[in-house]
């Protein structure tokens, strides 16, 4: 295998991966390629079924690949690592722990000094219009709200990528557009590299410079549309004619293999 | 919470069946070594507070409780702990639990009291192998109730299983484990009754037995009225030690009456 330019922040190569069954193995992925750069936002969007979670989980170090591999900074993705923050569907936010500390989470298990995390914490917290909850429970905040924490909590300890599972697809259809315009300011603000996995398009190309298009079972990489569309963007964008030309080009390949389960 | 009835008609109700009870003990003349009328139990426990005979006992019987249940659900905790978090400690193991399940435990009473003796410790063991069970299930379970995506969370951050046992398995375990608690107290004071019972020199089991054989039934009464509050104010205990361990709980938020109907043995 070539050697991984350590300059790209994720480099996957020929990655495939299949599940063991009692009859013979199923392939989720296969021959996924594709690199980022420092600061870029990566959308994965297909189907359901098209193992764009199982990608995820690889990239966070959560399952193996069969083969091939993932690589953050030049380096093999080989475990769960310290410099990667996941946000999954749901808030998954500790009801025992305060807001502060549903945050502090990652600084606590990597034993990072907490006072000046916290610090860190209340600016983040301010930046997500979350300022003056620092005391509050999950069970007194909204779904949205919850969100963002999490968001919060995944970006705590300064990670070098920032991978997101749908985090927006257990939301109500205006708390999601709120919160699409809302990760589009913290991401022009803080410039995480991040993969934003969705089976919405319209989210995908709202939020991402490049969308990787994938199909189902196994899950390939169809296209990668790069979305040249200044920033930042509003939600006008949505109704004009560009912005339809990437939705359609990208529905296009789901609607050749029929596919259900796409929205938009 | 606002309560469904109103608490005046509630007393009343109450006055009302003591009411009825002493009108039907007087009117078809029950002899008072079969039923004695709320009347005379009351007599009966003025002359037990006079004569001080109470208090020793309560001493005895709460100190077995109390000892027992810290026993029995130490050793539960720990044991549940093992089972949870290995699956070959639990492999082991199971023969001996599924044994032990559908044994009645208070069949056990007198081997105890042959064991360890007419004192202290064979109320104490019984008390703790009473309360035992039901936390130990508890304790398993609640364990191994951790939710997937939380522990997902805990492996993405690189977490170590210890961590990942006292960041999320432990506290998220606590509802099942409080409620295993809260049982295993009642337990607890079943079972130093029953080994009180069975052979013992003093505690509330003894008076009922042996106001049972002097027919003193009035005095029988008056100690059960003893024990149930003696189970309440335990009861209310662990539900305070609940309340503050637990204020995250959704289930904590609903009235506290709902707890207090919960049948148990």
């Amino acid at each position: 295998m070539p050697p991984v330019s350590p300059e790209k922040v994720i480099a996957v190569r020929q990655l495939c991966k299949a599940y063991a069954t009692r009859a013979e193995p199923v392939p989720a992925l296969q021959d996924i390629d594709f690199a980022m750069d420092e600061g870029e936002f990566v959308a994965v969007v297909g189907p359901s079924g098209c193992g764009k979670s199982t990608l995820l989980k690889i990239l966070a170090g959560l399952i193996p690949a069969s083969s091939g591999g993932a690589y953050l900074r030049g380096t093999s993705i080989a475990g769960p690592r310290r410099d990667i923050g996941v946000v999954f569907q749901a808030p998954v936010l500790f009801p025992w722990r305060n807001v502060i500390d549903n945050v502090l989470l990652p600084a606590d298990v990597q034993r990072l000094d907490r006072a000046s995390h916290a610090r860190l914490a209340r600016d983040l917290l301010d930046l997500v219009g979350l300022n003056g909850f620092e005391n509050r429970y999950p069970w007194e905040l909204s779904g949205g709200m919850q969100q963002r924490v999490a968001i919060v909590r995944a970006l705590i300890h300064d990670p070098a990528m920032l991978l997101m599972d749908e985090p927006f697809g257990a939301l109500d259809a205006l708390t999601r557009e709120q919160m699409t315009l809302e990760l589009q300011r913290i991401w022009l603000e803080r410039r995480k590299t991040v993969v934003f996995i969705t089976h919405s398009i319209s989210e995908a190309v709202f939020l991402a410079d490049r969308v990787l298009v994938m199909t189902p079972r196994p899950g390939r990489i169809a296209e990668t549309v790069k979305v040249d569309l200044p920033r930042p963007r509003g939600l006008d964008l949505i109704g004009t004619a560009s912005f339809g030309n990437y939705t359609r080009r990208i529905r296009g390949h789901f609607n050749a293999a029929n596919l259900s389960g796409t929205e938009l | 919470m606002k309560p469904s009835g109103s608490p005046w008609l509630r007393i009343l109700l109450l006055f009302a069946g003591l009411g009825l009870w002493e009108a039907a003990v007087r009117l078809f003349h029950v002899p008072t070594y079969i039923l004695p009328a709320p009347t005379r139990v009351a007599m009966a426990f003025y002359r037990g507070v006079v004569s001080m005979v109470y208090v020793d006992n309560l001493w005895i019987t709460l100190l077995e409780t109390v000892l027992g249940f810290a026993l029995g659900t130490a050793l539960a905790f720990l044991l549940g702990t093992m089972v949870a978090l290995s699956r070959r400690f639990e492999y082991y193991l199971y023969p001996f639990i599924v044994m032990f399940q559908a044994l009645p435990k208070v069949a056990l009473a007198p081997l105890i009291v042959v064991w360890f003796g007419l004192g202290l410790s064979s109320k104490v063991v019984n008390a703790a192998l009473i309360a035992f069970f039901p936390l130990m299930v508890n304790t398993i379970l609640g364990l191994r109730s951790a939710d997937e995506d939380r522990i997902n969370l805990m492996r993405s951050l690189d977490a170590s299983e210890t961590q990942i046992f006292w960041m999320l398995r432990l506290p998220g375990a606590l509802p099942f484990i409080m409620a295993g608690v809260e049982v295993a107290m009642i337990f607890a004071l079943i079972g130093a009754i029953v080994a009180e019972f069975v052979g013992a020199q003093s505690g509330l089991g003894v008076l009922i037995q042996s106001l049972n054989f002097s027919a003193d039934i009035a005095g029988v009464f008056s100690v059960l009225l003893i024990l149930s509050v003696l189970g309440l104010i335990l009861n209310q205990v662990i539900l305070l030690v609940r309340r503050r361990v637990l204020f995250w709980d959704p289930s904590e938020k609903r009235s506290p009456e709902s707890t207090a109907g919960r049948g148990r043995l």
